[in-house]
């Protein structure tokens, strides 16, 4: 028995002038990250602070958009069924996401996954993983 | 300071509805206080302090004690979630410490059955800053507790058996409560039979979804020496909020890893002192984790220690939730904490079900969770003595 994945309608985020340039990356299909330039920890999701040494200064980095499946729910009481899940980027940040192009049924923790970004219904595209 | 033998429960009452279409959340929560000043033996013109969360209408505290008619000389409206009670109580102990107020109210009460047909409940997150950056990943009180555990699952190989314990547990005592939701009992093969709602989390691993509330009265030493109640005395408390860390954390980990060391280390007494264990129960994975955190068993073998009956009045090692808990009693406002407190002092006061009150119960400890241990989330634990 398998379960597909289908996409799902999804409302567009909400953009805040700090958050600007992500959802610009996510356009051209870049996926960045927040890494502050004085204690050189990454962090997600991205702030003008520094959640660790609370530096103000915080720099965009691009992230390859490769990482593995650090935990996920495949929530099933629902008209689409949908995994929903954390990825545990190669860069070492963890993110929420969904799991998406493939059966939903097969998802495992620690398997490889990769960034691709599915439309939004007005605004920007959002990072989601696909299994590689 | 410390808040240790500061305070005492002097009052408790849970509403014996769980359903209430026909009335309104501010009249819940003038009832809830009415019963529990009745049962403390004092009226509102006692209470000088009031206490309460995110349920509250309007402008939370200052509708509340406008409507109830409070006269007040402090007021505390901090927001945990279902874990809020437990911050209050403590809180309470602390103004009370300081001269602050004397009796202090608290009260809780919603009506989520009457207002929500079914269905997932998604949080409205508002403008919060993590939104753009979750709304769009359909985050719904299931997964963001499935992800906790399919991940506890994956470290540490426990199986939706252990998990079903933990409901098979809260439905023998939920046998004995003419008030539960859920009065049946249950076997570990009517739990991982049931349907799937989020992976790993079936239905009868959710709480119930029941309109209602609870209220507790805090008082000062001198206050209860004119009681005629069990004297319930305050020992120790401890909050800690855990969040997402900047995308560094572990989710098999709750809040309680801190809030239950340091109630413990105030109460100067280690968890297999404790008779008695009010455990917030979302969903049966919350429980694992936060006996684990707590101390009553290693990491992640929580699951092990929930099984066969462990946690079963006269039966387990660890008699917990013995009303029913969330999973199958009460869960009013989709906020359990209220009730952790109210049946965790029945027990010590020697008031539960005679089928599940424990026998000489002069220590008992209550926890909540609110949020989602998926995400972030608000973890209290309360220690209680008889005295
Ligand atoms: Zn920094």
């Amino acid at each position: 028995m398998a379960t597909p994945a289908q996409d799902r309608k999804i409302a567009a985020p909400a953009i805040t002038p700090d958050t600007q340039a992500f959802w610009d990356a996510a356009e051209q299909g870049t996926l960045l990250l927040k890494k502050c330039p004085k204690c050189k920890e990454l962090h997600y999701y991205p702030r003008p602070h520094c959640p660790f040494c609370f530096h103000d200064q915080t720099e965009w980095v691009e992230a390859k958009g490769t990482g593995v499946i650090y935990t996920f729910s495949v929530t099933r009481r629902v008209e689409i069924p949908y995994a929903f899940a954390y990825v545990t980027l190669d860069e070492g940040v963890t993110m929420m996401t969904n799991i998406v192009d493939c059966d939903l049924d097969a998802i495992r923790i620690g398997q490889k996954v990769k960034v691709v970004f599915k439309p939004t219904t007005d605004g920007p595209p959002v990072p989601m993983f696909a299994p590689t | 300071m410390s808040i240790k033998g500061k305070a005492y429960i002097a009052g408790i009452y849970e509403h014996p509805t769980r359903k209430a279409p026909d009335k309104t959340v501010p009249q819940l929560h003038a009832e809830v206080a009415r019963g529990a000043l009745q049962d403390a033996g004092l009226t509102k013109d006692d209470v000088d302090g009031y206490f309460c969360a995110g349920d509250a209408p309007g402008l939370g505290g200052f509708s509340m004690a406008e409507y109830m008619g409070l006269k007040l000389r402090h007021i505390d409206t901090t927001e945990t979630g279902g874990s809020a009670y437990l911050v209050h109580v403590s809180h309470a102990a602390q103004a009370i410490a300081a001269g602050k107020c004397s009796v202090a109210l608290v009260t809780l009460a919603g009506r989520p059955r009457s207002e929500r047909a079914g269905g997932l409940l998604s949080i409205n997150f508002g403008p919060a800053p993590d939104a753009p950056f979750e709304l769009p990943f359909a985050p719904v009180t299931a997964n963001r507790y499935g992800v906790s555990a399919m991940r506890h699952m994956y470290q540490y190989g426990t199986t939706s058996e252990q998990l079903a314990w933990v409901k098979v547990a809260a439905s023998h005592h939920a046998q004995y409560n003419p008030n539960a939701v859920l009065q049946d009992v249950v076997t570990v093969e009517d739990v991982v039979n049931s349907p799937m709602i989020s992976d790993p989390l079936r239905r009868l691993d959710c709480c119930v979804v029941s309109d209602g509330g609870g209220a507790v009265i805090v008082v000062s030493p001198e206050v209860m020496k004119s009681l005629k109640k069990p004297r319930v005395k305050i020992i120790g408390a401890g909050e800690f909020p855990k969040h997402l860390n900047g995308g560094k954390m572990d989710l098999t980990v709750s809040g309680a890893a801190w809030s239950g060391p340091t109630a413990f280390a105030e109460a100067g007494v280690k968890p297999s002192d404790i008779k008695y264990a009010s455990i917030y129960d979302s969903f049966t994975i919350t429980v694992v984790i936060t006996l684990e955190d707590l101390g009553f068993c290693k990491k992640g073998e929580g699951g092990k220690f929930v099984a066969d009956g462990n946690l079963i009045s006269g039966i387990g090692k660890l008699p917990f939730n013995t009303d029913g808990g969330g999973l199958c009693n009460n869960h009013p406002a989709d906020r359990g904490g209220m009730t952790k407190i109210i049946e965790a002092v029945r027990q010590l006061r020697g008031e539960a079900h005679p089928k599940v009150q424990v026998k000489n119960c002069d220590l008992a400890l209550a926890h909540g969770t609110g949020g989602s241990l998926g995400t972030r989330h608000g973890s209290a634990t309360l220690i209680m003595e008889r005295e």
